[in-house]
């Protein structure tokens, strides 16, 4: 940040420097530069503002409505309360989003390091390769493999946990048949943020700057410290904006719950039973084709909560970034 | 060097894709190399005629696979119309077709009142028409190892799926079958996750036919919380499949090879079937206020005629009898006789295995059809 | 420096060299080999959902694959009728995220250069923050908001190739930002200064330099990008429609796209086939989405592979 500063200010010291061959087009040239530049960012923000202005407007009615009309709903509960029917939905989206994360955050750290510390150059090369292919494989299709081969398979997984280990709350049985449980959503959405997250991860590893990494083996450290005490650090952000961009893809994905996840609207913690859970997305996909235009509404505001969830994550990770700040390469 | 790597980049590009381009055909049936040989389409249906444009549906999606016949069985009769259905949902298509967007909608439930005069005013200065052309039953479909057909009376379905019935060796069930071995195993019934218009023909059965086992009111939305369910008649039937003593409701086309119950009416027992459910649409009454176009059933679950099957969805076809645009008026007359006529029906059943529609009600259509001006 | 820090920190009570040279390390050494094992086996368990994943695309999609699969429309096919093709699929996921890419890629790229080369004060933190915030846009809201916009001008019902792409660069954009910004930043401040003392202008130092020196990175980025909107299916639902025969034209009517079709094609299901039908494949509706599935990722991976020679050809000379 502070190097960044120090270059903006150095600028216009050395832009009319004596040694710039063709001076006084450049400076037109810089403007216009500078003025597109600007520009996009000022085009995001109304963009921004247009998506934000117009999801206010078309969950107004629904904001706004009577209990009584919105009760008419058939799946609003029926004292027609928006936030009891909210409350579930975003209970159950970052459920589903955090079980995504902590089964994959770890397990995607492990593969980065794998190919960009441990498996030899070779090898190391061919699977960075696979990696950034298997990440740029669409979510629709990960959805379609979750849902038809890997959801059967685990219902002697999940039947197993729920004998076994049903003391405690998460794994309450009796495991549902088939299991169309927010469990197997958890395994699907973090086998389908794994690439991604993994892609990311091992960019940044490998961006640990040479010297910290040999200079830590230079004072003796084995591999794995050299690891913890180079590359672990110096990739921290990265980790947490590549972890950010699975929970984005984990939070607004739809296709993958739509097919695998037996709804319901309820603040449970059994994992393994069906008609508990239910994501904010997967709803407005469900209900849309079918809702009257104040039901439209309604997943609107739903879809506004959403949104806020994302909001208040990203703030999160801005925050615990910000306070790693250190290690950015521009210093 | 860039700029040369640039134009290679572009021409190679170019020398993709244009192949790409020159080989696409809208004619699958003909196209030379479809395996096996090109069959010939659907015969021609009706005289072929000079009709040219587009004509665009969207709404229900139960209706998407006769759609899809339908529009085939229409387009080969006229090679300049295309025929478009988006199966968006009943809701969508109602809401799009009062917009103005859509010529004609799919809907599995009437008009309400609101929406009623909406369309009136959308098809001002004529009516808005809404036909019944689509008559499909809904089968009770269920997954027991050894077991293709149960009975079942109308208290007995509803306390399945109300969950008061929680065996399948429970006595209820026993009582109606005798001489099967049921399983001593617990019922999963799966129901539908999103509003539809087969919960809610389905519910309304429950409702009419056993309103002391099902406490319930009629919605398009499943009831009960914290069961299984899924999107979907396919979806539905994929859980039945997957899963182990479990019961669902789905369109009967769809059941494939799963078990099916038939329901009690009167004192039989009666298995669903296209004609069953033609029989149940003859047999109950026209809905009384509403416009002349609109030919409304009024669907009477608790008919104990015999050979009747309750459990039926009739999906309506909406249009108006007048449009600003003559050609629009001429191309939906002529797609919506194609649909109502018995090819057009014939083609439905083998393709959705839907019900076709009785002569007399097809006469009413007809003469409604006929009423289509611009 | 600062891992220097970190080593001496973590460390702490800290031993002389002398000390850290003799004192016996098996400790160390168990846990290093431990973690050897760990890695590897994180690495390995995570291969066999991603691999058997690409095995069952394979081989499910593989039999159904053929040129008159790519070459056909699904016009005037119904039923169990063992006919039918994707290529207006092809053409329409073609055509609009080809036009996502040209509306959101510049947008994007020029974003991150203003976040990282000239912002500075509120406007950038409002970009940047707004940037986060825009990523978090769930997908079938950019769909309708893509709806509502092209509805408020060309009145509801229309459905349009031009919708999806707006929708698509909502998603699109903030992920090009993010990722051309990440690699940005990585670009070494001593380039930056050597190319400002020579005396070249700003803007030249930014095209000629950073970009060129982070270019492989953006262009990684932008095919991720690529990839999160390719197999988006809920907006393009909204914003196309569902067609079943060719529309090469942006601007007018229904569009197809691959995963609208897959998406389309799954919820069709199982096809009633009497026995007496010979032209007649009960699971066909299922045997066309692994068919599309597989032409997806292929079409994706096809990308990604020219994205990576594109970023060699473009990458300068190896330094690091």
């Amino acid at each position: 940040m502070s190097g960044q500063r120090l270059q903006a200010e150095a600028e216009p010291e050395l832009a009319p420097a004596p040694l710039s061959v063709r001076g006084g087009g450049h400076d037109r040239a810089g403007r216009v530069f500078r003025w597109l530049a600007t520009g996009s960012g000022v085009l995001i923000l109304a963009v921004l503002a247009a998506v934000a202005g117009f999801l206010l407007l078309e969950a107004w009615p629904a904001l706004s409505a009577s209990r009584e009309d919105l009760a008419a709903i058939s799946w609003i509960p029926d004292d027609g309360s928006l936030l009891g029917y909210v409350g579930p939905l975003v209970f159950g989206t970052v459920l589903a989003a955090i079980l995504a994360l902590l089964l994959a955050v770890p397990v995607a750290i492990g593969i980065a390091l794998f190919i960009s510390h441990y498996a030899p150059r070779r090898l190391a090369d061919v699977l960075g390769y696979l990696v950034d292919l298997l990440a740029a494989i669409p979510s629709v299709v990960y959805g379609l493999w979750g849902g038809l081969w890997l959801a059967p398979k685990l219902q002697g997984v999940w039947g197993w946990l729920s004998d076994n280990l049903g003391f405690i709350p998460l794994f309450e049985g009796p495991a549902a048949t088939p299991p169309r449980v927010m469990m197997t959503v958890g395994v699907v959405l973090a086998v389908m943020i794994l690439p991604i997250v993994t892609a990311v991860s091992r960019e940044v590893f490998l961006q640990t700057p040479r010297l910290h990494e040999e200079a830590a083996l230079a004072l003796g450290a084995t591999r794995w410290e050299m690891v913890r005490m180079a590359v672990l650090p110096f990739g921290r952000s990265g980790v947490i904006s590549a972890s950010m961009l699975g929970l984005g893809r984990a939070l607004g994905e739809t296709m993958a719950v739509l097919m695998i996840l037996s709804p319901g609207l309820t603040y449970s913690w059994a994992l393994l039973m069906a008609g508990r859970h239910q994501t904010i997305a997967a709803n407005i996909a469900l209900q849309f084709p079918e809702a009257n235009p104040l039901g439209v509404s309604a997943l609107i505001a739903t879809g506004l909560a959403l949104f806020v969830i994302t909001l208040l994550v990203n703030m999160a990770a801005r925050w615990v970034v910000s306070r790693r700040a250190a290690f950015s390469g521009a210093n | 060097m860039t700029r040369r790597r640039t134009a290679l980049a572009i021409a190679l590009a170019v020398a993709v894709s244009a192949p790409l381009a020159a080989c696409g055909s809208d004619d699958p049936i003909n196209h030379p190399w479809r395996p096996g040989g090109s069959t010939p389409g659907p015969a021609a249906p009706v005289a072929e005629g000079d009709l040219a444009g587009s004509l665009t549906a969207a709404g229900a999606s139960s209706q998407e696979s006769a759609m899809a016949a339908w529009a085939a069985g229409f387009q080969s009769a006229y090679p300049d119309v295309v025929v478009s259905y988006d199966p968006v949902g009943s809701g969508g298509g109602r809401t799009q077709f009062v917009e103005g967007g859509i010529q004609v909608a799919g809907s599995d439930a009437p008009l309400d009142d609101e929406e009623l005069a909406a369309a009136q005013d959308r098809c001002a200065p004529g009516d808005v028409a809404e036909l019944p052309l689509y008559v499909s039953p809904i089968a009770v479909v269920f997954n027991l190892d050894g077991i293709a057909s149960l009975n079942m009376s109308p208290a007995t379905v509803a306390g399945v799926f109300a969950r008061t019935i929680t065996r399948w060796n429970a006595a209820e069930i026993a009582a109606d079958n005798p001489g099967v071995a049921l399983p001593d195993l617990a019922i999963t019934p799966v129901t539908r996750s999103d509003e539809s218009g087969t919960t809610e023909n389905f519910t309304e059965y429950l409702a009419a036919a056993a309103p002391q086992a099902w406490p319930y009111e009629p919605s398009g939305n499943w009831p009960l919380d914290g069961g299984q369910s899924a999107q979907g008649t396919s979806g539905v039937v994929q859980t039945v499949t997957d899963g182990v003593g479990t019961i669902g409701y789905a369109d009967a086309s769809k059941a494939g090879s799963l078990g099916t119950v038939a329901l009690g009416v009167g004192d039989d027992f009666v298995p669903f079937s296209p004609e069953a459910a033609a029989a149940l649409v003859d047999a109950s009454p026209r809905a009384a206020g509403r416009p002349a176009a609109s030919l409304v059933v009024d669907l009477d679950r608790t008919s104990t005629a015999p050979g009747t099957y309750p459990l039926v969805l009739v999906s309506y076809t909406l249009a108006c009898t007048a449009y600003e645009d003559d050609a629009d008026a001429e191309l939906v007359a002529a797609f919506l006789a194609y649909v109502a006529s018995e090819e057009g029906q014939a083609a439905a059943a083998s393709a959705a295995g839907s019900a076709p529609v009785s002569p007399a009600l097809r006469e009413q259509v007809l003469a409604v059809v006929e009423g289509i001006a611009p | 420096m600062a891992s220097t820090d970190t080593v001496t920190r973590t460390d702490a009570p800290q031993p002389t060299t002398h000390e850290l040279l003799t004192r016996p390390d098996r400790r160390r050494h168990t846990v290093d080999r431990v973690m050897r094992v760990v890695v590897t086996l994180a690495f390995l368990v995570a291969m066999i959902p991603l691999v058997s994943l690409v095995w069952i695309v394979l081989s499910e999609g593989y039999h159904r694959l053929s040129p008159y699969f790519l070459a056909v429309s699904m016009r005037g096919v119904f039923g169990g009728m063992d006919a039918g093709g994707i290529y207006h699929a092809i053409v329409g996921t073609l055509l609009v995220t080809g036009a996502a890419a040209v509306i959101s890629v510049p947008i994007g790229m020029m974003t991150a250069v203003y976040l990282v080369e000239y912002g500075r004060g509120a406007l950038a933190r409002a970009v940047t923050f707004f940037v986060d915030v825009m990523t978090g846009i769930p997908s079938i809201v950019a769909g309708l908001f893509a709806y509502a916009l092209f509805a408020i001008f060309l009145g509801p019902g229309v459905r349009m190739g031009v919708a999806g792409a707006v929708a698509l660069s909502v998603l699109m954009i903030p992920v090009v930002v993010r990722s051309t910004e990440e690699m940005l930043r990585l670009v070494p401040n001593e380039l930056r200064e050597a190319s400002l003392a020579l005396g070249v202008p700003k803007w030249r130092t930014i095209v000629k330099v950073v970009l060129r020196t982070s270019a492989a990175g953006i262009v990684t980025g932008v095919m991720l990008a690529v990839a999160r909107v390719i197999g988006e299916t809920a907006p393009l639902l909204i914003t196309l429609g569902v067609v079943d025969s060719i529309n090469y034209d942006l601007f007018d009517g229904r569009m197809m796209t691959l995963p609208v079709f897959i998406y389309r094609q799954y919820s069709q299901g199982l096809v009633p086939c009497r026995p007496d039908q010979l032209d007649c494949i009960a699971t066909i509706n299922f045997d066309r989405a692994w068919a599309a599935a597989l032409v997806l990722v292929v079409i994706v991976l096809l990308l990604n592979l020219l994205a990576r020679v594109v970023a060699r050809r473009f990458a300068p000379a190896k330094g690091h």
